[in-house]
């Protein structure tokens, strides 16, 4: 029987369950999220969509959030039939983000993860076309980093960056603090 | 000044005559003949009179009839329409006309200038010249040929030539499916448009359209009731032909553009946007002709001008080739040139072999045609309708498989689902 | 011999009457028959994910109006929810009521548009868009009346709605969906459920079996016509729907026709639910007192609705700051298109036409 109202597995669940199978997969959980060691993500997601009790079939959303130190890759997963939702993190090398493509997994991680490739940058081994969405192939950059278009001086434009952090006129390279760290 | 008095005489002896027109062109070839004008003269200008006033007819009636149908749509489609510019936006055509012919012509620099540019006009002219061998009364009739429906049918499918030019000239895909589609369709309904008038042809035993109007009058009975099917048959054809929904798959708008005139702009445009409405006019003026009795109402003709009559049953077809434009969507192409083959064809063949038995009965029995004309009528009728509902019951398309009502949930019910294959492989393209 | 012959390449969009604003589909023709199907997007893109990360979190509301413009109450729900889920705010019962209500009259306008817009994609000429719009304005009427505005609403706010009803909201309401909608779904179902054209032309077009549209994350009317009952109002009851009651409309057969079916069954089932709310709306305070300049604590959030394209997914990650560190939108248009190739190859083009039309994109939302 399905749940009455969506049941969010927690991190530390899922990661114990993967760990039955692929014991070497995870990285770290804890009660919110699992992170996945990207070179066994693949296995580890085709285990987590096939395997009865976690079931995750239906894969949600995928995102990528730019950590500044690393790039986290997003995976949201539901079972339809129980109901129930998860959430995977593969973390990924901030300069030469690689993670291997699920898309042959579900079909429609495709053009999410042409989506990533375009504004992110991170690379998918493994995607059948794995060319920009939305902007052109020439397009400088990927504009969901967070050093896209740094001002002079290392300015940031954001306004949770702006105020405060740009310590000195010294000109060293800003970087914004990571989630967690700020106010 | 014997010119001046015989006109005097025109407008004081028949100026309230305007049951029949021709007795004003009349007026005028005597006027020349007392002058002393040469028989040839005569010829030519009884000739020009008429095309003058064909021509100003249609002409009329293009800009009359862009207003006509947008108001006609717009309250079928629970809007007003034009009605902003003069009374009622009756001068909204003027204003549309203007603008067309402001507009830059422009051409694909690749298009054949000639072809490109010809296709228009030959788009236009079918649907004038149709006009010429229908009567509009009693002794209104332009060319009174005896081959008519031959004339008409030659012309109508010109129409499909001058839109396969303006595709093939137009150098644009879109523009070349239009016009593929278009030599698909024509040669698929051509064939019921043919058969479905040959019955009229076997009925009345004239290929005149103005023989065939008299044939109505004679026999007091109208080709509609005698021929249903027929009837049926070829207004649906036609509105094929005429590119009107909902076979409309030659400018299909939602698909290919606007087919064959995708590239065409200013007067070019207008002039296919004209000719449409011109050649919708002169199949509803075909329609009326050969179905509806034309100028001969019954009684009614004794009281009303003839062609007053014919304008009016042509507006009256007019009204319903706008009205399936408003209410019906489009069919596929595979399934509209199925449609022509399956079940116009054969509708149409069967109709022929019907009217054969009927005429030849007739003509051995000798019955008079006071008693055959109704049996027919009733016999025909419950003909038609027995075939069109075998049709539908043999060769609709079936629906059984699919249940046409939807389940309902109220709870969320998702079934456990095999474990999913690999999603097919993209990079691959099978051509 | 046979003949020799190659496919074509036809662009069908970004300027065509039927892409639904500017989608490109680059298809690869023989004959009438598609080979291959490929898709460019991007030309409406506006780049909101990274614009929203230098905007305050009530300042980001106006962006889920521009996303999917025919559906702007259920954008600024979903972001809101995922806000108020990051910041832990309460909602007051009354602004949940008229969140509900304001969602259910945005689906009845979207459902609208996208049957009168696929109707028309069917090749009825215009009559559908139009007798769609007349239903459609009555609608807008409403939220004009509440908010301002009929098309980009911002109406929802972190921790309630923006402005309470006018007093004349409720009457109006009750003329709306007890004396003129219903009349207009029955013509509905009297003009398009049972027409034989629509019926040749959307059956078995845009197949999309249950397992494919699982694999494919799809959502919305598209999940349901394949025969899965799945709805997030149901599945993860969001404001007060666990309290009402109302049904999924499902279909057997997957193809464009259930979808249309599906459409206009929902939009009876939202008035169902307006009578309930409107029944049920209880006084008190229509927002919460938020700071505008709200400052959720670090984490992460992920909210769901079920906006009329599907399954409309907010994630929204907080430093602390004013403003989202990340913002990412799961965009139902989006998504729902990864299907269109599958659906479209080995059909004609007029099948491709019309499973677009079925999919009901919104260009807005799918390039955001």
């Amino acid at each position: 029987m399905p749940h009455a109202a969506t049941l969010t597995l927690a991190g530390t669940h899922v990661a114990d369950r993967i760990r039955t199978a692929l014991p070497d997969a995870i990285r770290s959980a804890s009660a919110d999220i699992v992170t996945l060691e990207p070179a066994s993500a693949f296995e580890a997601m085709r285990f987590l969509r096939d395997d009865e009790e976690l079931d995750g079939k239906f894969l949600v959303q995928m995102c990528s959030v730019d950590m500044i130190t690393h790039i986290d890759l997003v995976y949201h997963f539901a079972s339809l039939a129980q109901n129930h939702i998860f959430e995977v993190k593969v973390p990924a090398d901030h300069e030469h983000p690689e993670v291997p493509s699920i898309s042959p997994l579900w079909s429609g991680a495709i053009l999410q993860e042409r989506e990533i490739y375009d504004l992110m940058g991170v690379k998918f081994p493994g995607h059948p076309e794995l060319t920009r969405l939305f902007l052109w192939e020439s397009f400088p950059g990927h504009p969901l980093r967070k050093d896209f278009m740094s001002m002079p001086g290392g300015r940031k434009s954001g306004l949770s960056q702006f105020p405060k952090q740009v310590a000195g006129e010294t000109g060293q390279e800003f970087r914004p603090a990571a989630p967690g760290t700020g106010e | 000044m014997t010119m001046l008095l015989s006109l005097l005489t025109i407008v004081t002896d028949n100026w309230w005559d305007i049951r029949d027109l021709s007795n004003v062109s009349g007026a005028v070839l005597d006027i020349i003949d007392d002058l002393g004008g040469p028989a040839w003269l005569i010829y030519i200008v009884s000739a020009l009179l008429g095309t003058l006033a064909i021509i100003s007819f249609i002409g009329g009636v293009a800009i009359i009839n862009i207003w006509v149908e947008r108001r006609v749509v717009g309250r079928m489609q629970s809007r007003l329409g034009p009605n902003r510019l003069g009374p009622f936006g009756l001068l909204q055509p003027i204003a549309d006309a203007i603008k067309l012919m402001q507009k830059e012509v422009l051409q694909p620099k690749s298009a054949p200038g000639l072809i490109f540019t010809l296709a228009p006009i030959m788009f236009t002219i079918p649907g004038i010249a149709m006009m010429a061998v229908l009567p509009w009364g009693r002794n209104m009739s332009l060319a009174n040929v005896d081959v008519g429906i031959l004339y008409i049918l030659g012309l109508s499918s010109l129409g499909a030539l001058a839109v396969f030019m303006a595709g093939y000239s137009s150098n644009n895909k879109y523009a070349l499916f239009g016009s593929m589609r278009v030599i698909a369709m024509l040669v698929s309904y051509e064939i019921p448009i043919v058969l479905s008038l040959l019955g009229i042809v076997l009925f009345t035993g004239t290929m005149n359209p103005q023989g065939i109007v008299l044939f109505q009058e004679h026999y007091w009975s109208l080709m509609i009731l005698l021929q249903p099917l027929a009837f049926i048959i070829y207004f649906f054809s036609v509105s094929a032909e005429l590119n009107r929904t909902p076979a409309d798959i030659a400018e299909a708008e939602s698909e290919i553009v606007g087919g064959y005139h995708t590239e065409y702009s200013g007067m070019k445009f207008g002039l296919f946007y004209a000719a449409e409405l011109i050649n919708a006019v002169a199949v509803s003026a075909i329609i009326s002709t050969l179905f509806l009795g034309g100028w001969w109402a019954y009684k009614l003709d004794e009281i009303v001008p003839g062609w007053m009559i014919y304008i009016g049953k042509i507006y009256t077809v007019y009204f319903v080739f706008v009205w399936t434009r408003g209410t019906l969507p489009r069919f596929r192409i595979d399934q509209l040139l199925a449609f022509a083959w399956k079940w116009l064809t054969p509708m149409a063949l069967l109709n022929i072999v019907m009217v054969s038995a009927e005429v030849t009965i007739w003509e051995e029995s000798g019955l008079s045609a006071g008693i055959v004309l109704p049996i027919y009528m009733v016999i025909n009728t419950a003909a038609a309708g027995a075939i069109i509902y075998a049709f539908v019951r043999f060769l609709a398309p079936k629906f059984e498989r699919f249940p046409t009502q939807l389940r309902f949930y109220s709870n969320i019910d998702v079934p456990s689902l095999p474990a999913v294959a690999a999603p097919p492989d993209r990079a691959k393209v099978s051509v | 011999m046979p003949i020799k012959s190659e496919p074509v390449e036809v662009n069908i969009g970004p300027q065509h009457p039927s892409t639904h604003g500017v989608f490109r589909m680059v298809a690869k023709i023989d004959g009438e028959r598609i080979v291959d199907v490929k898709m460019i997007v991007g030309y409406l893109h506006r780049s909101m994910e990274k614009l929203a990360e230098e905007r305050t979190f009530t300042q980001n509301i106006p962006f889920t109006d521009r996303m999917d413009y025919l559906a702007a109450m259920s954008g600024n729900l979903g972001y809101c929810l995922s806000v108020e889920k990051l910041a832990g705010v309460e909602v007051p019962e009354r602004a949940q009521y008229l969140r509900v209500i304001f969602a259910e009259l945005q689906r009845v306008a979207s459902h609208c548009m996208a049957t009168g817009a696929f109707i028309n994609d069917c090749g009825a000429w215009q009559t559908p868009v139009m007798y769609a719009f007349r239903d459609r304005e009555k609608v807008l009427d409403l939220f004009e009346m509440t908010c301002g505005a009929r098309l980009t609403t911002n109406y929802m706010r972190i921790g309630g709605v923006a402005f309470d009803i006018p007093d004349e909201f409720l009457p109006a309401l009750d003329r709306l969906i007890n004396d003129d909608l219903p009349f207009r779904f029955e013509e509905y179902d009297q003009l398009l459920v049972g027409n034989e054209i629509i019926m040749m032309r959307a059956r078995d077009v845009g197949m999309v079996s249950p397992e494919m549209a699982i694999n494919a994350s799809l959502s919305g009317p598209l999940l349901r016509s394949a025969g899965i009952a799945w709805d997030i109002r149901k599945a993860d009851p969001y404001c007060v729907y666990d309290r009402m009651q109302f049904d999924i409309p499902v279909g057997y057969n997957g193809d464009a026709y259930d979808r249309m079916c599906i459409r206009i069954e929902e939009m009876k089932q939202s008035l169902r639910i307006i009578r309930q709310a409107v029944h049920d709306l209880p006084g008190g305070p229509h927002k919460t007192d938020v700071p505008l300049a709200i400052r959720p604590p670090a984490g992460e959030a992920y909210s769901r609705v079920e906006s009329p394209k599907g399954e409309l997914g907010f994630y929204v990650v907080s430093d602390g700051g004013p403003a989202p560190y990340r913002w990412h939108v799961r965009a139902p248009s989006l998504i729902n298109l990864s299907v269109l190739r599958e659906m479209t190859i080995g059909k004609s083009i007029a099948d491709a036409i019309v499973t677009l039309g079925s999919i009901d994109i919104n260009v807005g939302e799918l390039d955001r």
